[in-house]
């Protein structure tokens, strides 16, 4: 997929916690972290570990210096910067650039 | 090897014991158990408890379920009358008869009732077994007055129970002091002392030499050797114990002088296939009055039928005990009267604290050869160990007992214990079979507990298990780490106590302040937890959102398919008609699954995120509330019909279970909590497993706390009994909130329990006799978050900016194209993979 795309606005992120867009049929969780070095974040909303479209609703944090989310099923944690899972190797999810522009969310 | 066949008389406490271990062992066996009491093996020790609001039930060591499946012939409520030695076989009272290849004499003992002219009549009677229990209490009923003849420890444990049974109370005893066994003087002055200013009258150096009924108020009279009486309306005798051994004396077995069967180290009689165990065996010219000396017979009993080339030998035992009579503590170690030669005596008396304490010490000044202790029992695990160790006392011995002026006694590290140490008697677990349990993984005292059954007993030595565990946790540099995880150096317990008292209203001041970094899936949801017990605010304040867990989040339960349940409160398991039928119409129209939950409520499954909020108004518009089945929080309070319907019911359990739930509901907290109400002893509730059971007695209500069902089942502990219903709901209070302040994160109040250092006892002390002084604190803190409940449902439907988080996607209408659901019994399901894959297929 290559885009350019505003997907939302600012006001509809939430501090320290994630909401799901929709784009072009794909499913994105989109994590708001201020005071990182990004302060936007976006993964793939499905959970590969468990089979449901639900990352958008984990918790988020960070351990060992990598900023993740927990998915909200089986509480695996997903790299937020690499898509990876930090308990099982095999298990990734897919990541997309995103940027804060003029309080507008845009994917690249 | 061929199987044996062995009977086994008497199903007491040693006699299952016995059964047990050799059901447990490899040794090939047919058993048979022959008991003279028609029930089944039950707790003698605690037989009092019954007195204190548990029921026989309670006491049962094993049932007849057990023996079948264990292949084990069990026949009760018939004595064995003859052995046949010649034919190796018994013979019973019904004229059964079983051939034995070794038989096992578990007999026991009865209570010696002294013969005085009189001592036969109806309201003269004896306490040993659970139908002793039922005779006194039915008489107590009818009396006002009672005495019980001995002041020895059965003496006194039958006084309290008169007490509890509310008789005016005496005590007669013979000697000159009480318990004069195992106290000396002092120590037994100390005792009469405490005991009389608790209501008991003792007295001491009275001979009984008749009982009429010549009074006029009171059914008898007692006539003493020295010329005087008392009145009484009924006597119970607890003069001592004698062994049942008039079977092995018929079957010319030999026998002490002074009674009992004569074993050697192996439990054998003079008879090389008949054993002996238990109170009825003498060995040493000795009767063991306890059960831990009695178990030990048992295993070595067990193993004399074994391959083993070098069998196990009985090598007496140690009768110090630990007790609490009447409330008051007493501990008697080894040679109590200093009878040892050359023994060196320390005392120490404090009449203000009303307190006795005497250490017997060798000549030399280095070994500890007994000790008394009366109203404080803090020094007795120390002693015990020096004492069973012999390890080496300090220079001054008498700082084991004097008071912590100058530094104090020196407590006994775990590591100065030599691995045959037995930390629990009860269950003979070593300070090696503990090592070997952490070697096994096991890392907490509860975990050691699970694994090796050490106080689980009578419960004496748990503080010493503590130091043990606590003690080569840290040495093996395995202390686990307690703090909660790596953006917090701090315990949970640790953080409330920040929380509260640093008035901590946010996670961002809170990792400010005390932590480091962003904060994570453990941190963030504790620290939300937390928030909610101390200061109540809503749950989805901005500050607050990032930090609850899905559940709290969405206030609903997340499912395997992304979607969620809806589970509306239904306190106490009462719901009107209309309000079932909103529901109804609610599940109807929203297609949701409905089920009936194991709460005693009703659960709806299947809601999509964005249908929540408008679900949730319907239902309030019903009249209904949020349930918190999302939170860890207070969830249900079963009840039963209770006395309102129910033939049975002595208390009204339903608006009982109805107050309570509306009392705590909305009550966050480490794990969620779930309570039950029963209207009686039947106990239809299952209160017994729950966190806070109450079940309804004729004169109030008795306390259970810290039962468990799921994973890991824990019968609740009876905490008090016959309680107002003002006393129940303060009890609760200052419980609840005792645990929310001191548990472990996920800790729910069974494991909580089970590592609380000084378990029930200290947990009654501090919630019941307030020994902490905080009792008025916990009630405050609990008011304060009853008067600022909310529905969370209902303060979330009205916020415009909060329902925004409902939406499925924050840029489009569409729905979860992955959620779909088949039919199946007429209601929905979420489809397999394979069933989304077909359906997919078929509409493209
Ligand atoms: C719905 C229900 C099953 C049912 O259809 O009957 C249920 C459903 C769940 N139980 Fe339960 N439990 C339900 C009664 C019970 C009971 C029975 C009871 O409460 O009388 C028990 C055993 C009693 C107990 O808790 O001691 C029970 C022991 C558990 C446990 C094990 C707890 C433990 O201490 O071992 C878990 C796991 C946990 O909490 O960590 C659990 C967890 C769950 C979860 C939350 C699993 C999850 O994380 O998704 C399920 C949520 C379903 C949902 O969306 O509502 N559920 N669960 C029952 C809801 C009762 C209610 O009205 O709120
Ligand atoms: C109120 C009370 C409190 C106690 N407190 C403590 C305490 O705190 N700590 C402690 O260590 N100990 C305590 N004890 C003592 C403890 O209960 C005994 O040491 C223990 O029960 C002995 O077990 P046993 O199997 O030898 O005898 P029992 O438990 O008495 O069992 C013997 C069984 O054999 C049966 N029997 C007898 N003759 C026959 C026959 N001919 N045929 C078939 N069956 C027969 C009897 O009916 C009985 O059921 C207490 C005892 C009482 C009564
Ligand atoms: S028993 Fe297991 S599967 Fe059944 S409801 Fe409880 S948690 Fe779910
Ligand atoms: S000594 Fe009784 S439980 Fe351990």
């Amino acid at each position: 997929m290559s885009m350019e795309k505003i997907v939302c606005d600012k006001a509809d992120l939430i501090e320290n916690s994630g909401v799901c867009a929709l784009v072009q049929d794909e499913q994105i969780a989109i994590f708001y972290l201020p005071g990182t070095g990004n302060e936007v974040f976006a993964i793939s909303n499905w959970d590969p570990i468990g089979q449901a479209n639900v990352l958008s609703r984990g918790i988020v944090g960070d351990l060992q210096g990598e900023i993740v989310v927990a998915s909200p099923l089986y509480k695996q944690h997903f790299s937020l910067t690499t898509g990876k899972c930090l308990e099982d190797e095999s298990a990734s999810v897919k990541i997309y650039p995103v940027s804060l522009i003029n309080d507008k969310v845009v994917i690249q | 090897m061929k199987e044996l066949n062995v009977v086994v008389v008497g199903n007491g406490m040693v006699g299952h014991h016995f059964v047990d271990q050799l059901v447990l062992s490899s040794i090939p066996s047919i058993i048979t158990v022959i008991g003279a009491e028609t029930r089944p093996a039950y707790d003698r020790v605690h037989l009092s408890e019954v007195f204190a609001g548990k029921e026989p039930k309670d006491l049962a060591l094993s049932t007849r379920e057990y023996y079948e499946e264990k292949g084990v012939r069990a026949i009760f409520g018939d004595a064995v009358v003859d052995i046949d030695r010649a034919n190796k076989c018994v013979a019973t009272q019904s004229g059964r008869t079983f051939s034995y290849d070794k038989l096992v004499l578990a007999t026991g003992s009865y209570p010696f009732v002294p013969p005085i002219k009189g001592s036969e009549r109806k309201q003269c009677l004896t306490y040993r077994t659970i139908d002793d229990l039922g005779e006194i209490k039915s008489h107590a009923k009818h009396s006002k007055k009672g005495v019980v003849v001995g002041g020895g420890l059965l003496g006194l444990e039958c006084a309290n129970a008169l007490q509890n049974l509310g008789l005016e109370t005496h005590v007669v005893e013979f000697a000159p002091g009480l318990m004069g066994v195992q106290l000396d003087e002092g120590g037994s002055q100390m005792l009469r002392r405490k005991i009389e200013a608790l209501g008991v009258t003792v007295h001491t150096q009275k001979a009984t030499t008749l009982i009429d009924d010549q009074s006029d108020e009171t059914a008898l009279r007692m006539h003493f050797a020295d010329d005087t009486h008392l009145d009484t309306d009924m006597i119970v005798f607890s003069a001592g114990i004698r062994p049942y051994d008039q079977l092995a004396r018929k079957a010319d077995l030999e026998v002490g002088e002074r009674g009992g069967i004569v074993i050697d180290y192996h439990c054998r009689t003079s008879d090389s296939d008949i054993f002996a165990i238990g109170e009825c065996a003498l060995y040493g010219n000795m009767i063991y009055g306890l059960v831990a000396p009695g178990y030990r017979m048992a295993e070595v009993a067990v193993q004399q039928f074994s391959d083993l080339e070098e069998k196990p030998s009985f090598k007496g035992a140690d009768m110090s005990t630990k007790l609490k009579l009447l409330g008051v503590d007493v501990g008697s170690i080894g040679d109590a009267h200093g009878r040892t030669a050359g023994a060196i005596t320390y005392v120490f008396s404090d009449e203000k604290a009303e307190t006795y304490k005497r250490i017997i010490v060798s000549e030399d000044g280095k070994r500890l050869l007994g000790a008394v202790l009366v109203g404080d029992c803090s020094d007795y695990d120390t002693l015990l160990q020096y004492f069973l160790n012999e390890i080496e006392l300090p220079a001054s011995p008498e700082s084991m007992i004097l008071p912590n002026v100058d530094g104090g006694a020196p407590a006994l590290g775990a590591a100065a214990l030599p691995m045959t140490a037995t930390i629990c008697s009860c269950h003979n677990v070593s300070k090696g079979d503990i090592f070997a349990a952490i070697d096994g993984g096991c890392c907490s005292v509860g975990d050691v507990k699970g694994e090796t059954k050490a106080a689980t007993g009578c419960g004496g030595c748990a503080a010493l298990l503590k130091n043990v565990v606590d003690d080569e946790m840290e040495a093996r540099g395995l202390t686990v780490d307690k703090s909660i995880c790596e953006h917090f150096p701090y315990t949970r317990e640790e953080l409330y106590h920040l929380v509260r008292v640093g008035g901590i209203r946010s996670f961002d001041a809170l990792i400010s302040e005390h932590g480091k970094g962003l904060g994570c899936d453990i941190c963030k949801p504790t620290a939300a937890s937390i928030f909610a017990s101390a200061w109540n605010d809503y749950i989805l304040e901005s500050s607050h959102v990032g930090l609850q867990d899905t559940n709290d989040t969405f206030l609903a339960n997340m499912q395997k398919d992304g979607t969620y349940s809806v589970v509306p409160r239904i306190a106490g398991g009462e719901i009107k008609p209309e309000q079932l039928i909103a529901i109804g119409q609610v599940a109807q129209k929203y297609k949701l699954y409905t089920k009936i939950t194991g709460g005693q409520r009703v659960d709806l499954f299947g809601a999509r995120l964005n249908q929540l909020p408008d679900i949730w108004k319907e239902l309030i518009d019903a009249g209904l509330e949020t349930g918190h089945a999302y939170g860890k929080s207070v969830r249900t309070v079963k009840s039963c019909v209770g006395s309102t319907w129910c033939r049975y019911g002595v208390q009204d359990s339903v608006g009982t279970a109805i107050d309570i739930e509306n009392r705590y509901k909305g009550l966050r907290s480490p794990h969620k909590l779930k309570f039950a109400v029963s209207g009686c002893t039947r106990e239809c509730a299952e209160a017994q497993s729950k966190d806070v059971g109450v079940i309804a007695t004729e004169n109030g209500w008795n306390l259970y706390v810290c039962g468990n069902g799921g994973m890991k089942p824990r019968h609740a502990d009876l905490f008090a009994t016959d309680l107002d219903t003002e006393t129940l709901i303060k009890y609760i209070d200052r419980f609840l909130m005792f645990y929310i302040k001191t548990a472990d994160r996920l800790q729910r109040t069974s494991v909580w329990m089970d590592n609380l250092e000084g378990g029930l006892d200290y947990l009654k002390e501090v919630i019941i006799e307030d020994s902490l002084g905080i009792a008025e604190e916990l009630e405050n803190q609990m008011s304060q978050t009853v008067s600022t409940y909310q529905c969370e449902w209902k303060t979330t439907i009205s916020n415009e900016e909060k329902l925004k988080r409902f939406r499925q996607f924050v840029n489009s209408k569409e729905e979860d194209n992955n959620v779909i659901f088949v039919e199946d019994r007429g209601q929905i399901r979420p489809a397999s993979e394979d069933e989304k894959t077909k359906l997919i297929a078929k509409s493209a």
